[in-house]
């Protein structure tokens, strides 16, 4: 770092950048770079689900009717406070108070953890009702018709496949965005974000207002596939 | 600055001579130069292969190995060259070397996440190594469904993962560039001032950040339904085999595009420095490396002509894949112009980028005649097919890779190679590639289906001919490895600018210094800033 910097850094400029506004931005354009790459990665899966569903609509809507959409719903309201409380760690960062961004942060941790609580115990269900895919898969839950055919229930599982896959992947987001917010709870009781520097703090935020929007569009695609048939 | 001038800065080589200080270093010239060495041994590697799927073909029957064997040869073949040499070679190596000293930075945005990448890389390749080693894969570098998923005996496991896996290095690269070349241009180094390298650097990692993401997914879909027995791809299952196509093209035909756009970059400049002229029609040149990009993704279903697409389907395709031919077009009419009465000296990696532009005009425009459906329909999963992809992946995006390699080994190392040495490796890859692959194109018209072991004693001839064109370019390929290695000790000094070249990276010490720039750089008023000759002022 050169000595003549005019302003003060508090050792928060890496030495390849020139000011703390170019490494902020920096960062922030990452980040979106990265969602990007999550929307893809994402993509790829609603895509698949979509193509199914649109050929063989009418499986997708039995297997979704298995879905507990109560504690769906409870869990869009819990993730979506989620995002409420995050908003406001960002905003503690931006005037640096310290206690709020504690306070947030556990906030929004407790939230994360209630729902993935709640998607532990529909999975339990699933799991109870033989509806996960694989060898132990029964489609004895799902009241098929008598005349059936045998791809009903092929199709039926392609549903669960999905279903298990596209909330596990989100669950595993989840998940690391818990982490990274127990690394930063203990950084800013420390007192390391500031109103020049709570960079971190919004890269956060940004992740988890994602992972969010993930489920906003994963509740409707699963849950409530018959409201849209 | 340099209060105390007498003492010599360290540069980046010198700076550190233990492991220690190469396998966590973040400076990203020793990331790239740690790219160059692992993407060399893999190169090696998927030769390896080659050579003896050309050694193995050299008889109408089955001589050498056994058929087994030849399915995990040349799939061993095409993932390792695709995944571990092809989509890292100018990114990883001259990209991360060049993009941070082109723009007047310091160093990539995210330097450590740079060093991840290569981590990551390496862990992809661990696991792909382990696959081959472990008994290899049958399923070709394409994995097609439910083959992959479902029937193949062999290790796809491991294979996919590992090019899971590696994708993850790919995305990293093209977020870091990204980030840099939007946020660590050096001041007056707006967009217009880029070196085009740049522009192909940045063109590039769009596709990586868009792509790759998409094929990471499906892979793990592939391993979902292989391991678990789900039918997400297989018809017996209630799935679509089709699908996977869709989803794998989606990235692997943009791919394509990751391994050539950066050589378009590389040859961008070159051309203008071996002609000392400014480049013919920069903003063209930029415009259509990012439209190549953008119609890239637009593309993938000719690859599905014969897969049971819809014909409908098949018809835009075919009509989207012709448009890629324009903006193609116009960068070959662009280099042919820069050359029109410039001064063209035939220096090394002039050559390449002679070669280049050759090789690239017969690899498009045959990529035409394939975008035609009913040529396709005829040549369809035939030599024709691997002759064209050939010319595209070696003769564009290897001799790119060697071309550019060539022109700032100098920068890199602080050394010059043998000239005389690098010409004749330039024409023994030249002759031997043409050699190899030109009585593909023959073959393939004739009927010879690519992925046989065997094939009808009227094609020996050509075979053979192919077979005796590979063992030249392995020659070609081996001898650039050794008289590379050789000018670290014996090469003489390059000095800063050896080839009187234009930007920011030849106004700097050879072998640079840690931090780049000892001075703030200041961006040339424009780029390729050579001298305008009479002809260029006024149109006579």
């Amino acid at each position: 770092m050169s000595l003549a910097e005019a302003e003060p850094t508090h050792g928060y400029l890496a030495s390849h950048f020139e000011t703390l506004e170019q490494q902020h931005q920096s960062a922030a354009l990452g980040m979106w770079t990265f969602l990007a790459t999550e929307v893809m990665f994402f993509g790829g899966l609603f895509l698949g689900f979509s193509v199914y569903r649109f050929v063989d609509p009418e499986p997708f809507a039995i297997a979704s009717r298995h879905l507990n959409v109560t504690l769906g719903t409870i869990n869009t309201f819990v993730l979506l406070t989620s995002s409420l409380t995050m908003a406001l760690v960002v905003r503690a960062g931006q005037t640096g108070d310290r206690k709020a961004q504690v306070r947030n942060l556990l906030l929004t941790m407790a939230l994360a953890t209630l729902f993935l609580g709640i998607k532990a115990r529909e999975y339990y269900e699933e799991f109870e009702h033989h509806l996960a895919p694989g060898a132990s898969f029964s489609t004895a839950a799902l009241h098929l018709p008598e005349d059936a055919p045998e791809s009903l229930g092929q199709q039926a599982q392609l549903f669960f496949v999905f279903y298990f896959f596209m909330t596990g992947l989100h669950g595993f987001h989840m998940l690391i965005g818990i982490a990274v917010m127990a690394v930063l709870v203990v950084k800013a009781q420390r007192g390391q974000y500031t109103a020049e520097h709570y960079t971190q703090l919004e890269m956060t935020g940004l992740y988890w207002h994602f992972v969010d929007l993930v489920w906003v569009f994963l509740f409707p695609l699963l849950y409530l596939v018959e409201l849209h048939t | 600055m340099s209060a105390q001038g007498a003492e010599p800065q360290p540069n980046y080589l010198t700076a550190g001579q233990s492991v220690r200080s190469w396998l966590l270093t973040i400076d990203h010239k020793r990331i790239g130069l740690l790219y160059m060495v692992s993407i060399t041994l893999f190169f090696f590697l998927g030769g390896a292969a080659a050579t003896l799927v050309r050694l193995e073909l050299m008889t109408p029957k089955g001589d050498v190995v056994q058929p087994e064997t030849y399915n995990k040869l040349f799939t061993a073949h095409g993932v390792i060259m695709v995944f571990f040499f092809l989509i890292p070679s100018i990114p990883a190596v001259l990209g991360n070397f060049l993009v941070p000293l082109m723009i007047g930075a310091r160093d990539l945005a995210f330097p450590k996440l740079n060093l991840a990448s290569w981590y990551v890389f390496m862990i992809g390749g661990v696991f792909t190594l382990w696959a081959v080693l472990t008994g290899g894969v049958d399923t070709g570098w394409t994995f097609y469904t439910p083959y992959s998923s479902m029937f193949s005996n062999t290790s796809v496991m491991s294979a996919a993962l590992g090019v899971f896996i590696v994708g993850f290095s790919s995305i990293l690269t093209g977020l870091n560039f990204i980030v840099t070349i939007h946020k660590m241009r050096a001041p007056g180094m707006t967009w217009l001032r880029l070196p085009l390298f740049i522009w192909a650097m940045y063109a590039t990692s769009l596709i990586m950040i868009l792509g790759t993401p998409v094929l990471a997914v499906t892979v793990a879909l592939v391993g979902l339904e292989r391991f678990f027995g789900f039918g997400i791809f297989d018809p017996k299952l209630g799935g679509d085999p089709i699908l996977f196509q869709h989803l794998f093209w989606f990235y692997s035909h943009p791919a394509v595009y990751i391994m050539l756009l950066p050589s378009f970059g590389v040859i961008n400049e070159i051309v203008p420095c071996f002609t000392k002229r400014p480049v013919f029609g920069y903003r063209t040149m930029a415009t259509a490396m990012m439209a190549i990009a953008a119609l890239g993704f637009l593309v993938w279903g000719h690859h599905m002509f014969v897969s049971g697409q819809s014909m409908y389907g098949g018809l835009i395709f075919s009509f989207l894949s012709f448009f890629v031919a324009i903006p193609s077009a116009v960068k070959v009419f662009n280099w042919t112009a820069t050359l029109y009465k410039g001064t063209v000296s035939g220096t090394t990696p002039m050559l390449y980028a002679l070669g280049f532009i050759g090789l690239f005009t017969i690899g498009g425009l045959t990529g035409l005649m394939l975008a035609s459906l009913a040529i396709d329909v005829h040549v369809h999963d035939t030599y024709f097919v691997v002759a064209h992809f050939h010319y595209i992946m070696v003769g564009g995006a290897v001799m790119g890779y060697l071309g550019g390699i060539h022109f700032w080994w100098p920068k890199i190392t602080g050394r010059m190679y043998p000239e005389i040495w690098g010409k004749l490796a330039a024409l023994t890859i030249f002759i031997g590639f043409n050699l190899t692959f030109f009585p593909q194109f023959i073959l393939g018209y004739l009927g010879m289906p690519r992925r046989y072991y065997e094939y009808d004693a009227e094609y020996q001839v050509l075979n053979v001919m192919s077979t005796a064109g590979a063992s030249i370019l392995a020659v070609g390929f081996l001898l650039p490895l050794v008289y590379l290695i050789l000018s670290l000790w014996m090469g003489k000094e390059a000095g800063p600018n050896p080839w009187g070249a234009k930007g920011l990276e030849w106004e700097i010490p050879s072998p640079p210094t840690v931090h780049n720039f000892d001075e703030p750089p200041v961006a040339p008023e424009r780029p390729y800033d050579y001298p305008l000759k009479e002809q260029d002022r006024e149109p006579s």
